[in-house]
């Protein structure tokens, strides 16, 4: 019996509570941060997972959000990349105040769905599926976890990166995205809803089904595909992908809300 | 009301669950379709979570947390498959 990669096999490790410590916190656009834990219990984890934040007020009020991780794999570094939601309870706290040197309460790592991993040597290349990723904004974290995770692997799978983004200066980890796509590793396309970079050939708008349809990963290609962003960008995308005749089940979503 | 997906609810189950439970299936009750818990729609507010079916809309269950304890309603889930080890692609 052949064993393909699955990206929803159980994770290795179970979830728990941890408590890192910011070791770096930096703008990372005008309205999100990129924030680095030193968590030494961290099991390590899969590209795609995600993690829950708790909060806890000096009252004892306590709110609790979840966010992607950035980073994958053994270590016990983890990265977050948190865009505010201005009247959130938890992110304005996360962007503004977390300093360098707090503690803060984690729990993860999280979801075994929503994950994907570089095919090993034993796996059989027949197997192995072409991969779409489809980013909605700040939805872009676990897609960019994959990404980092093919690259790190020196792995050969196609992997391509549709990213919508309101402006240029909007855009995650830019340079990271440029090298990737410059080495071959992924193929990078930007559409930018807002404004874009001087001379771009494309007005901004939205992704629409047409332009899905001539960025995506063909469906004959049976690629995974995985989308993430404001819920209104998923279903729409998502949408798109069936009737392109994509498998339901080869689609991933994860949607996220103004929280 | 906006929706999230079953994959959110992964830290509220890991509380009290050994195994990552949104990759368990859950067969609905209102339609008979069968899907991974993270496919769900749920919808979220204060006083807890509506997991609802993606296909028919139907309540699968609801989830409540208090102090020191937690209510799962599973009015419309009709039988639930548990991975128990790894297996092939879906």
């Amino acid at each position: 019996m052949i064993v393909r990669r699955a990206a929803t096999r159980p994770a290795l490790v179970r979830a728990a509570w941890h408590t890192g410590t910011v070791t770096t916190a930096a703008s990372e656009t005008a309205s999100a941060r990129r924030i680095v834990l030193d968590v030494p219990t961290w099991p390590g984890n899969d590209a795609g997972q995600h993690l829950d934040v708790r909060l806890t007020a000096p009252d004892g009020y306590q709110a609790t959000r979840s966010y992607s991780l950035a980073s994958s794999g053994p270590g016990t570094s983890v990265e977050l990349v948190v865009a505010e939601v201005p009247d959130g309870e938890v992110s304005p706290f996360l962007v503004h105040d977390l300093r360098v040197g707090d503690d803060v309460e984690i729990h993860g790592p999280l979801g075994a769905f929503f994950v994907w991993r570089p095919p090993s040597d034993s796996d059989d290349r027949a197997g192995v599926r072409a991969v779409q990723l489809v980013a909605g904004g700040s939805g872009v974290v676990p897609l960019l976890a994959i990404a980092r995770s093919h690259v790190a692997a020196g792995d050969t799978t196609p992997m391509g990166l549709l990213y919508s983004v309101r402006t240029p200066s909007d855009v995650f980890f830019p340079d990271e995205l440029a090298a990737a796509a410059a080495s071959g590793a992924i193929s990078l396309d930007l559409v930018y809803t807002r404004s874009t970079p001087p001379g771009w050939a494309e007005p901004p708008g939205r992704l629409t089904h047409t332009g899905v349809e001539a960025r995506v990963v063909p469906a004959a290609w049976d690629p995974l595909v995985f989308v993430c962003g404001p819920t209104g960008f998923v279903e729409a995308v998502a949408q798109s992908l069936v009737d392109l005749g994509h498998r339901p089940s080869s689609i991933r979503t994860e949607r996220f809300g103004g929280t | 009301m906006t929706h999230l997906d079953g994959n959110m609810l992964a830290g509220t189950f890991a509380d009290v669950f050994t195994f990552d439970v949104t990759t368990a299936s859950a067969r609905c009750a209102g339609c008979g379709a069968v899907a991974q818990l993270a496919t769900a729609m749920v919808y979220v507010s204060d006083a807890g979570s509506v997991v609802r079916c993606a296909g028919c809309d139907a309540v699968l269950a609801t989830v409540v947390q208090g102090e020191g304890r937690m209510w799962f309603g599973l009015r419309g889930i009709t039988a639930v498959e548990v991975r128990t080890h790894p297996v092939g692609d879906v």
